[in-house]
């Protein structure tokens, strides 16, 4: 740590103003309060309510519990592929995250250089303080599309978001919309052959660097997923194994989203230190859950409440998108029904409409737009009865 | 003839193409540019469209405007304006009948553009004919390169053609290179305007 805090020292006064290379002022200034608390406190006489920790720090709790999501479906990635390819009993444990890793990998890297690439260059332009929401979004990123998405179609997709979705609302903390969903809907609406379809677009086919195998029957791959199958009606139900892979996290799907407990694992991370607020997280599995309930009591699907929760991207949506504190409720009660809403909305995509056998992107985007409605009412009642009381 | 092209009416006519540009800064006429540019051919005929009603109507309104009643102004200006766009109408169907069918009811909704009765209340119902002939035109050609500049862009990455024609590269497509399909979609037509009102504001900031 000290040899980081001397390097940065050094650094400093050659991109100070003045400096040679002020052009990377932002740069350095970002990976410096990345590393370190800045020391600089508030200023006397003004009242200031500071809590302990800033955001970026908040920041890298998120992203720490984003690993174990991100490390299985490393894991996941290599488990398909062997699957897919016939080899699973003579693959170890280690050759298929190897092969997930590299699979992987690249994704990370060109959704951190192309959005935070995109954040320095508007910071320096601005002249402003580098803005670290992008550390989150640039590994949800890559969690949240197929793994045989082609880099470039990430890399302007990312940039699209970047742009559109946050830079133009003023940057971190402005934004309406989660980034790291807008990437997933542009890509969703600009490529739909390469983001939905049957399961060859969930499962890597080729040989990354020497690992893995190249898949030579992608008949074996024609099948569609669950929820493609449930929008089509040919949906038969579950069997036991398949539930039991789907809570473990062994089916074919976007990178981080197929496993239900290394979710959870991230979702007590981000409850135990107090950064997503549970209210959100369990209302929109109870307002899912309800909703698949009551559908299902109607005779409109085949898929069992519980199901929903575990298939497709509903856990990873309610643990890390939804519960995003820019773009969700603010009042405590506003939380409950913006939650409760997600849910519902999603799983009623998912049923009533066959075009789109997931909903839990386009359900949060559209309660992200509601969510300052939601707070305007409740703030609005707050205001009244309290009007009222002291007017008694 | 220095009369004809005084300072005034020049700036009747340039205006609308820059400053007071009826989609980049007015805001007016949205709707159609986002319905019809997916192409640049339909985006084409609706500029001009446009460009010939704006400058008749706004001939014939300031030619009758001081015997024009008050009160039912209006509706004297709607009935000009419909009959030149069934006139608009009735011509693209005998001559680009695939393009009429592309615009289907954009080019009668033309009656209910913002911009043609805009223009008629506000400039040919107080000027001459001539002035408000430059004026029709000017406004009529501001809302069409406007209209140009997205279908351009929007053909172009959403169909990888320009007038129907292929011409992004074999080659790229060979690569993985694929048709944007939100650039098909409106959505994406009204983020392209934003941007063009973006760029146009950033050029002509020191004008204001």
């Amino acid at each position: 740590m000290k040899a980081l805090r001397k390097i940065f020292d050094n650094i400093k006064p050659y991109v100070e103003e003045g400096g040679k290379f002020h052009a990377f002022r932002s740069l350095v200034d970002g990976f410096e309060t990345f590393a370190f608390v800045p020391n600089q406190t508030s200023r006397v006489g003004s009242v200031n309510i500071h809590d302990a920790i800033d955001s970026k720090r908040i920041m890298s709790f998120v992203v720490i519990a984003l690993i174990p999501a991100l490390l299985f479906g490393m894991y996941n990635v290599g488990y398909q592929n062997a699957l897919a390819a016939g080899a699973l009993e003579s693959t170890s444990c280690w050759a298929m995250f190897w092969y997930g890793f590299l699979a992987v990998l690249p994704k990370i890297l060109v959704s951190y250089i192309v959005g935070l690439g995109i954040e320095f260059v508007v910071a320096q332009w601005k002249n402003e303080e580098i803005q670290e929401g992008y550390l989150v979004s640039g590994i949800i990123i890559p969690m949240i599309v197929p793994v045989t998405l082609p880099l470039w179609m990430l890399a302007l997709a990312v940039a699209f978001s970047v742009i559109f979705a946050k830079e133009i609302f003023g940057g971190t903390g402005m934004n309406i919309f989660n980034p790291a969903l807008i990437t997933r809907a542009f890509l969703f609406f600009s490529y739909p052959a390469a983001m939905t379809g049957d399961n060859s677009v969930w499962v890597s086919q080729s040989k990354i660097l020497g690992a893995g195998y190249d898949v030579v029957s992608p008949d074996a791959l024609s099948g569609a997923t669950p929820l493609g199958m449930a929008a089509q009606d040919s949906f038969a139900g579950f069997d036991c194994n398949t539930i039991h892979d789907a809570i473990v996290g062994l089916i074919p799907g976007s990178i981080g989203e197929t496993s239900v407990i290394a979710i959870a694992i991230g979702a007590v991370i981000l409850l135990w230190t107090g950064i997503a607020s549970w209210k959100t997280m369990l209302s929109v599995f109870v307002g899912g859950a309800a909703t698949g309930y009551l559908l299902q009591a109607l005779g409109l699907t085949e898929i069992q409440w519980y199901e929903h929760l575990v298939l497709g991207g509903f856990a990873f949506g309610a643990v890390f998108m939804a519960t995003d504190p820019v773009t969700s409720c603010r009042t405590e009660c506003g939380k409950y029904v913006y939650g409760l809403l997600i849910g519902f909305v999603a799983v009623l995509v998912r049923v009533l409409n066959p075009g789109y056998p997931e909903g839990m992107m386009l359900a949060i985007l559209l309660m992200n737009l509601f969510a300052s409605l939601i707070d305007y009412c409740f703030v609005q009642r707050n205001i009244s009865m309290r009007a009222k009381r002291a007017t008694k | 003839m220095s009369k004809l092209f005084s300072e005034e009416n020049k700036a009747a006519f340039s205006n609308p193409l820059n400053l007071n540009n009826p989609i980049a800064v007015q805001v007016l006429g949205i709707c159609s540019a986002l319905a019809v540019t997916s192409q640049l051919k339909p985006a084409i005929v609706m500029g001009l469209s446009v460009t010939v009603i704006t400058a008749f109507s706004n001939v014939i309104i300031s030619l009758i405007r001081k015997s024009i009643p008050n009160r039912i102004r209006i509706i004297v200006q709607l009935v000009v304006v419909a009959t030149l766009v069934t006139i608009v109408s009735q011509l693209l169907k005998a001559y680009v009948y695939d393009v009429s069918v592309q615009l289907s009811v954009y080019v009668g909704l033309i009656i209910t553009n913002c911009i043609l009765m805009g223009r008629l209340e506000a400039f040919a119902m107080q000027n001459k004919p001539w002035p408000s002939l430059l004026d029709g035109i000017g406004n009529g050609l501001g809302y069409a390169w406007v209209l140009v500049v997205v279908g351009f862009v929007r053909e172009l990455f959403g169909f990888g053609t320009l007038f129907g024609y292929n011409v992004i590269p074999k080659f790229l497509f060979d690569c993985g290179y694929t048709n944007n399909g939100m650039m098909v979609m409106p959505a994406m037509s009204l983020i392209i305007v934003g941007c063009v009102i973006w760029a146009h504001r950033a050029y002509n900031k020191e004008e204001k």
